[in-house]
């Protein structure tokens, strides 16, 4: 029972549970997973990262993003995803993908006058 | 005088079943579901809120006489003696034991999350259709308040049924902890549709809700959502009753003791 409290750094998951492989004893495999959660401020805008949180499967991962993360009016809907479904770059390999794009300017549609009615953009 | 006790049976529901369930603040579970109970805790109490000023608004218009005869606390009665207007807070903070309608099975304890949750259930559900009627009140203050709850009870019943199903479906130890709170709170529920003298004349006047209508529904939703749970109904069918009519278990002296210390230890304190 004393399995409750362990220390969860943000971007843990997957790893402990890789580690001990999936009938692990490791005391994360009672542990439910964790969920990204993407909402939605208004009808028309996209769906914007908003946090995570732990929940046993969909149906109350969103539920709980509801009471997480909608209290204050923030959300018209809801996206959620597993975050062991989501696969990031390697921050070690920053410089090879993101810098080469730094003297592009030609890439950015600085040129361009925009009409004042414009937004979101 | 019926319209006012009819009143004060939805609040005191809200307000026992509210702080009940804010016992769980920063107890819960898991984060998350700290954080969810919290709010349906809210939920109830902003619902008890709008109903205290309701029935406070109502009691004010009383002839003096009657005042004095609806309320046994001494701590109300020296209010009602100085002819003061009373508020939500007084109705909340100043009446006794004895003063609260509330059902008994609000006042049960939480004991652990599948009691607490068969608790909310059992009262979620017959919440649910409850204001679904009173939105079609003759009192426009009800109607209206009822509108504006459905919503929020509309989501508590989702989210206990869940778990229901989710604990009672679940695995050998969380299904038998389950069943045994639905045993416990089962003998409760009777109470929840038994029609007191304000109940019958509500709804003779059109504002009430007639319970025993609503008492079908409810029982279906019940079995649909513990046949789902793999849970059943007790065969003993006798019910506890009294909290509407104000003989409570000894619980509600203890949810008073702590709800009321503030404003009975330092009367009319503000902060």
């Amino acid at each position: 029972m004393n399995q409750f409290i362990n220390k969860n750094l943000y971007g843990d998951y997957g790893d402990k549970e890789q580690a001990t492989g999936a009938s692990g004893t490791h005391n994360t495999a009672n542990e439910w997973p964790l969920w990204e959660v993407f909402i939605r401020s208004k009808a028309g805008l996209d769906h914007k990262h908003a946090g995570s949180l732990h929940a046993a499967d969909a149906k109350m991962a969103v539920e709980n993003a509801r009471d997480v993360y909608t209290r204050r009016m923030e959300g018209v809907s809801i996206w959620v995803v597993e975050s062991k479904y989501v696969h990031a770059s390697d921050p070690f390999e920053a410089a090879s993908m993101y810098e080469p794009a730094n003297d592009k300017v030609y890439r950015h549609p600085t040129f361009y006058n925009l009409p004042d009615e414009l937004t979101h953009m | 005088m019926n319209q006012l006790t009819y009143t004060l049976q939805i609040a005191d529901n809200a307000l026992i079943l509210g702080h009940r369930i804010s016992e769980w603040c920063g107890h819960g579970p898991i984060l998350e579901q700290d954080i969810a109970i919290t709010n349906t805790s809210l939920d109830h109490l902003g619902q008890a809120r709008s109903l205290y000023q309701h029935a406070a608004d109502m009691f004010n218009a009383l002839p003096a006489e009657e005042k004095k005869t609806l309320f046994v606390s001494a701590a109300l009665q020296a209010k009602i003696a100085k002819d003061e207007k009373i508020d939500e807070d007084d109705l909340a903070y100043l009446r006794d034991g004895w003063d609260f309608r509330n059902v008994l099975l609000t006042e049960q304890p939480n004991k652990d999350w599948g009691y607490t949750v068969v608790r909310s259930f059992f009262y979620d559900a017959y919440n649910f259709y409850f204001y679904t009627e009173l939105q079609k009140s003759k009192d426009t203050v009800l109607a209206a308040i009822a509108e504006k709850s459905l919503k929020e009870v509309t989501y508590h019943l989702r989210w206990s049924s869940e778990w229901m199903i989710r604990l009672g479906d679940g695995t050998a130890e969380s299904k038998a902890r389950m069943q045994e709170a639905v045993n416990h709170n089962w003998a409760y529920t009777g109470e929840l549709f038994e029609m007191t003298t304000a109940d019958k004349e509500m709804l003779a006047a059109g504002m009430g809700v007639d319970l025993n209508a609503i008492k079908t529904q409810w029982q279906k939703r019940v079995d649909a959502v513990l046949e789902e749970a793999t849970l059943s109904i007790p065969a003993n069918a006798w019910m506890h009753s009294g909290g509407k009519e104000g003989r409570h278990s000894e619980h509600l002296g203890y949810i008073l003791t702590e709800l009321q210390f503030m404003q009975r230890a330092y009367p009319d304190m503000e902060w």
